[in-house]
């Protein structure tokens, strides 16, 4: 199509040395949480799929509504849902770790790892918070 | 959010970086109440069988609430999607791989739309 080397085709030719990679470092709060909220936005995307197909069977009818529902109040159903809501909390908090990083505030390394902790920590309580209530509720 | 200086010496990217960068942003300030609104409701219809459902996607609150949120949704999908498909495909792939993500954003934003204007004008 056009005669510029893509990237892969440079790599190949050249053979140049790598720099070490993420496969010779020891996890860290920091990296963990950094691709996580990657994961956790590709999962979502998953989810918003999800979220069209539920719309999209309440406009056809109850019929419609009833299959896709009953598909999520299944054990399976339920477990890919409390996954969701799991990837859901974790991105927000994330996000909103992020957003506060875009104001310029909290870079120290002390700030780094509390920022980080109530992050996994808010989005594991989020998500049981979220579920006690969802099961009283439904009764 | 570039300055004038560096947009008349033409330094920095010349491609969408900063509009990109900002619109990630915007939208994910907007997903904050909305996504949370929306889990909300779920949450509160959780016992709720297709006739409360209908009920609540028909107040106007609820329904513009869904549409902005699908708006928002599949803006930030498809702009998030964007980076992960340019940092990881380096093949001819990507081309064909950013064009679907960007369409079938249009199309599930579009679909969750027209879903839930059925819903509204539904008797």
């Amino acid at each position: 199509m056009n005669s510029k080397p893509s990237i892969s085709d440079v790599t190949v030719a050249r053979r140049r040395p790598l720099s070490p990679n993420i496969q010779i470092y020891r996890p860290q709060l920091t990296s963990v949480l950094s691709i996580a909220n990657r994961i956790t936005g590709v999962v979502l995307s998953l989810g918003a799929v999800g979220l069209v197909i539920w719309l999209t069977a309440a406009a056809m009818g109850p019929r419609a509504y009833g299959a896709v529902h009953g598909v999520g109040s299944s054990w399976g159903g339920r477990i890919v849902l409390f996954g969701f809501t799991f990837a859901f909390f974790l991105h927000l908090c994330g996000g909103i770790r992020h957003l506060v990083w875009d104001t310029v505030h909290g870079f120290e390394l002390r700030s780094i790892y509390i920022s980080g902790w109530a992050v996994v920590g808010g989005s594991v309580a989020l998500t049981v918070a979220a579920w006690t209530v969802s099961l009283l509720l439904a009764g | 959010m570039r300055s004038p200086l560096a947009r008349a010496e033409g330094l920095g990217s010349a491609k969408g970086g900063v509009k990109h960068w900002w619109a990630e942003r915007v939208s994910a300030v907007a997903l904050v109440p909305l996504t949370v609104w929306f889990l909300g409701s779920v949450i509160a219809h959780a016992g709720g069988d297709y006739d409360a459902v209908i009920t609540w996607l028909k107040t106007p609150l609820a329904s513009l609430a869904m549409i902005v949120l699908l708006l928002a949704l599949f803006h930030h999908t498809a702009l998030g999607l964007q980076v992960v498909i340019e940092d990881y495909v380096h093949s001819d792939a990507r081309f064909a791989a950013l064009i679907a993500v960007r369409l079938g954003c249009l199309a599930l934003a579009s679909a969750g739309i027209v879903a839930t204007l059925r819903i509204v004008f539904s008797p």
